[in-house]
């Protein structure tokens, strides 16, 4: 499996990408070049220098450690909130996949009210009234975005009901828990995997977004978002606060998905003849 | 006859389709004696599956269900159990294996687990000794190196292999009764025999009851001290087998037995039965198979036949041949 993902260049490339984020983000205290929080008030909007190598914000900060800690704060994002919705999914989804009947109708039908409501102004409404904690906008987007996951692992788990072995474990006199958890689920995951990497990417893009309208990680804390919305207003004389945190949420949520999607590729069964 | 392990009375399961209430399994009796061995026969569709899965209540719902009857097992009337005691029924006193060895075992888990995770429930065994009971069970259904055995994958196994491994699970609770689904159909011949005998001697060491269902004649004969005909959800004869193959008495049953290839025959044409099995949905008036029967009478038209019963144990749902070739009760 890993030689055919080796095979394919773009995932290859996304892999690359999530790594070094990953091991920038975990060692930031350790590369990152200066204090993301130090002001300096004779060195406000520098341009990329020796010194800085990506200038300084307009209260003198370094850009590059503060983009370092950020990818703290889109890593953490990425990871808890699909954590969070990941679980979500799998429960309500095996539950309705496995129960059918009015069990499934149910779930699925909450479901589907779930993903009429416009999922940013859901989050918006939500952090209106709690404050907008890096921990609360984790919690709202992985509350807010299980419903993908969640549909796969009922239409995986509704084919794996009908095959022999789950038969064969109710005959073994095993209660239902046991078998979605223990038979149902980890034949399913391959493709939850998939949608829990492309899931990190959104999950990035949302968090960015929020931050970028203020309403997400909140300064001085770092994040690319709230770097890009600081950088708006000297566009004109400072483009390197806009460009560095656009690109490298760009770079980001590219990188995400060029893995999911070759990890698809690869563990998806019905395109192994290609 | 041996007393009665399982009695099943009247037994009715249906399943709601496009096209309307089908009776897969249309008012079946039988009776399975401790320790005794029990032939269910018929075509593919007959209702012999849907029979053993709904010994166990294992019928799919919404889909499925069953409409009425009772399955006793030792006297306990099994349809009315509560879900949590039927669990304690299956797998630990009656178990039931699968015609498919490739697909009834889960391919993401090592078949020692899932023995010994049977073992556990039931048993109440710890992790280490429910482990070490899963080898001991692989030893008993002779597969060569088992501690190693056990630690392997189904697809690292071949198909004989996987179905000893699922006869072993399906032992390893010591049950009273093992309902075996066409256990060697998706195997190669050599390997049936060997499946077979192995089923045959572990049902005698272990004295349980065995409810083989095949439509392999040959198989029956050979294994079987009962057999149970069915037909579109009926069974339509039933008997000691040596009887029932010498002396079959519904047209059914001869019309089968005719249809198997001998050794020695002249070589000819293969005698067939003339027609089709009918749909479920569209069964024809009286008896269901007047259709495709040279005894037919009008009187089949009316009148949908009961088991009639005859001779030692014997039953055939035929009036018609059970009056004309003389059977009395």
């Amino acid at each position: 499996m890993l030689r055919r993902l080796m095979a394919n260049p773009l995932a290859v490339t996304g892999a690359i990408i999530v790594v070094v984020l990953f091991f920038v983000a975990v060692a930031a205290p350790l590369i990152a070049p200066w204090d993301p929080f130090d002001f300096d008030a004779k060195h406000v909007l520098e341009a990329p220098s020796r010194a800085h190598l990506l200038g300084t914000d307009s209260l003198g900060r370094d850009v590059l450690s503060r983009m370092i800690y950020g990818a703290r704060v889109s890593l953490m994002v990425g990871f808890v909130a699909v954590g969070i919705s990941t679980a979500i999914g799998m429960a309500l989804g095996a539950t309705a996949g496995f129960f059918g009947g009015i069990v499934d109708a149910v779930i699925m039908r909450f479901v589907d009210v779930m993903l009429t409501f416009p999922t940013v102004f859901l989050i918006l409404a939500v952090i209106a009234y709690l404050d907008a904690s890096i921990w609360n906008i984790m919690m709202v987007i992985g509350l807010t975005s299980w419903m993908g996951v969640c549909r796969l692992v009922r239409a995986e788990v509704m084919s794996l009901r009908e095959r022999d072995f789950m038969v064969a474990a109710q005959a073994l006199g095993m209660r239902p828990a046991r078998i979605i958890v223990r038979h149902a689920l980890p034949n399913a995951l391959a493709p939850v995997f998939v949608s829990a990497i492309l899931g990190v990417a959104g999950a990035i893009l949302v968090e960015s977004s929020l931050s970028f309208l203020g309403l997400g990680v909140q300064p001085p804390t770092a994040s690319w978002g709230n770097i890009l919305t600081e950088g708006k207003s000297t566009l004109g004389v400072a483009w390197w606060l806009s460009v560095c945190p656009g690109l490298a949420i760009l770079i980001t949520v590219l990188g995400y998905n060029l893995l999911g999607e070759g990890l698809r590729d690869v563990l998806d069964p019905r395109l192994k003849a290609r | 006859m041996t007393t009665p392990l399982l009695e099943v009375e009247n037994l009715v399961t249906v399943f709601q389709t496009s096209e309307g209430v089908v009776r897969a399994v249309d008012g079946v009796d039988f009776r399975v004696g401790a320790g005794e061995t029990v032939a269910l026969v018929g075509e593919s569709g007959c209702g012999k599956s849907v029979s053993a899965l709904s010994i166990l209540r294992l019928v799919q719902a919404p889909a499925g269900r069953i409409e009425s009857g009772r399955v006793l097992l030792d006297g306990v009337d099994l349809a009315g159990l509560p879900e949590p005691e039927m669990r304690k029924v299956r797998g630990a006193r009656i178990a039931m294996i699968f015609q498919e060895p490739m697909t009834s075992l889960n391919p993401v888990l090592t078949v020692g687990f899932q023995i010994a995770e049977a073992v556990q429930l039931h048993r109440g065994l710890s992790r280490a000794a429910a482990w070490a009971e899963a080898v001991k069970m692989l030893e008993l259904v002779e597969i060569p190196d088992p501690a190693e055995r056990a630690r392997a994958y189904p697809h690292q196994l071949s198909g004989g292999m996987r179905q000893r491994v699922m006869i072993a699970m399906a032992l390893s609770c010591g049950p009273e009764l093992l309902i075996a689904d066409e256990p060697t159909t998706a195997l190669d011949v050599t390997i049936q025999a060997q499946i077979l005998e192995l089923l045959d001697g572990l049902r005698a060491r272990l004295g349980m009851a065995l409810l083989l269902i095949t439509h392999d004649l040959g198989v029956v004969a050979e294994r079987a001290e009962r057999v149970l005909v069915m037909y579109a959800g009926r069974v339509v004869e039933e008997g000691p087998v040596s009887e029932v193959f010498s002396d079959p008495c519904h047209p059914y049953t001869k019309g089968l037995l005719r249809s198997v290839p001998r050794l020695g025959r002249p070589r000819s044409k293969l005698d067939t039965i003339e027609g089709f099995v009918p749909r479920l949905t569209e069964l024809p008036s009286g008896c269901r198979f007047r259709n495709r029967c040279e005894f037919a009478e009008p009187q089949c038209a009316v009148v949908d036949p009961p088991l009639g019963k005859f001779g030692a144990g014997r039953g055939a749902a035929c009036p018609v041949r059970i009056r004309d070739e003389g059977r009395n009760a």
